[in-house]
């Protein structure tokens, strides 16, 4: 794909970075990113890879517009409240940059429409904010073997490592379980600063362009953990397990499972 | 005994295994954590049986992802 003139403007910064230059943005731009979830994390995640010209872009969200979204999801704005997510996110992108084809699914990710779903594209990201999701976007990875970027915010702490399947530990090997639905005591403890939200996804929109350009070291077998408060980033070393219930050598998992998600009512 | 905690050095007396370690820690949510001892991620069910050492390096690590709301 030849850059027209308007991109050349549009791209600059990264056509002049070593590391990206035309062939790298060309990369880019025909790249296929699927982003599941258009709410916190998915807000700086999708205003980044649509920026940098990320050619294809799906939006998977089932969710509408609700006032308490907007203290940190910054894709939706006041005017939005009631509509679909995925409109919303749609059009914000569109207006930022008309390169960018965005395909949007108005449906929460399950067990029976996963797999489905992830087909097709190259670069899966996470920015769902329920741990039945995020449990079943890892084993749909795992099994159909979608690199992807895996991350969790609460409070003022946000974690986030990157998942090369058969290559390094998936969050299975970190976490083989989801916590048993009667105890999710995150519902006790629950909310979050904004702001965890952009450091997050825009770590993970990273990810997402450094895997398309294959530059750097990903964000695989290492966690990275943040701590606002003590404003502290730490890289934990993560080892592929063997006895992983999903990418281990003997998988006990090899079809989606939909767990239970527990919601908390929130009381003000 | 000293044990590095989530990176730091810490002295804590006692602890002979895992499970005193979380108890001590007030980990109010061990469902919700994993325990890497020495760069290897420990079965939960390990948690009592595994004795701690001088020097041992421990991470709690925290699974953030369940605190959806319905406001």
């Amino acid at each position: 794909m030849e850059l027209n003139e308007e991109q050349i403007h549009r791209y600059s910064r990264h056509l002049i970075l070593a590391d990206v230059g035309i062939e790298g943005q060309q990369k880019i731009l025909e790249a296929k990113v699927l982003v599941i979830g258009a709410g916190g994390l998915g807000s700086p995640i999708l205003y980044y890879l649509a920026a940098a010209g990320v050619g294809t872009i799906g939006i998977v969200d089932g969710d509408v517009v609700d006032m308490t979204n907007l203290q940190r999801q910054i894709v939706h704005f006041t005017s939005d409240i009631d509509r679909t997510k995925v409109q919303s996110a749609k059009e914000k992108i569109n207006l930022l940059n008309p390169d960018v084809q965005v395909h949007i699914r108005e449906e929460r990710v399950e067990a029976d429409n996963a797999l489905e779903i992830i087909s097709g594209y190259d670069f899966i990201v996470d920015g769902t904010d329920n741990f039945a999701a995020k449990y079943l976007i890892n084993d749909a990875c795992i099994i159909t073997k979608k690199p992807y970027s895996h991350a969790g915010i609460l409070r003022f702490n946000g974690q986030t490592m990157t998942v090369l399947p058969g290559e390094s530990a998936c969050l299975r090997c970190i976490f083989p379980e989801p916590p048993p639905p009667d105890a999710v005591p995150t519902c006790s403890q629950a909310g979050v600063l904004g702001v965890l939200a952009g450091v997050l996804g825009t770590l993970q929109a990273t990810e997402t362009l450094k895997y398309i350009l294959g530059k750097g070291d990903l964000l695989a077998n290492r966690l990275q953990t943040f701590d606002a408060l003590k404003m502290e980033f730490r890289n934990l070393k993560i080892k592929k397990r063997v006895e992983c219930p999903v990418c281990g050598e003997s998988p006990q998992i090899t079809s989606l499972i939909d767990y239970e998600q527990t919601v908390c009512d929130l009381k003000l | 005994m000293r044990l590095t905690i989530n990176g730091k050095e810490e002295t804590v007396s006692d602890v002979v295994n895992i499970a005193d370690l979380l108890k001590i820690r007030g980990i109010e949510t061990p469902e919700m954590v994993s325990v890497e001892l020495n760069s290897e991620i420990l079965n939960r069910v390990d948690f009592e049986t595994t004795q701690l050492k001088e020097n041992d390096q421990i991470e709690f690590l925290f699974f953030m992802g369940g605190g959806q709301t319905r406001g």
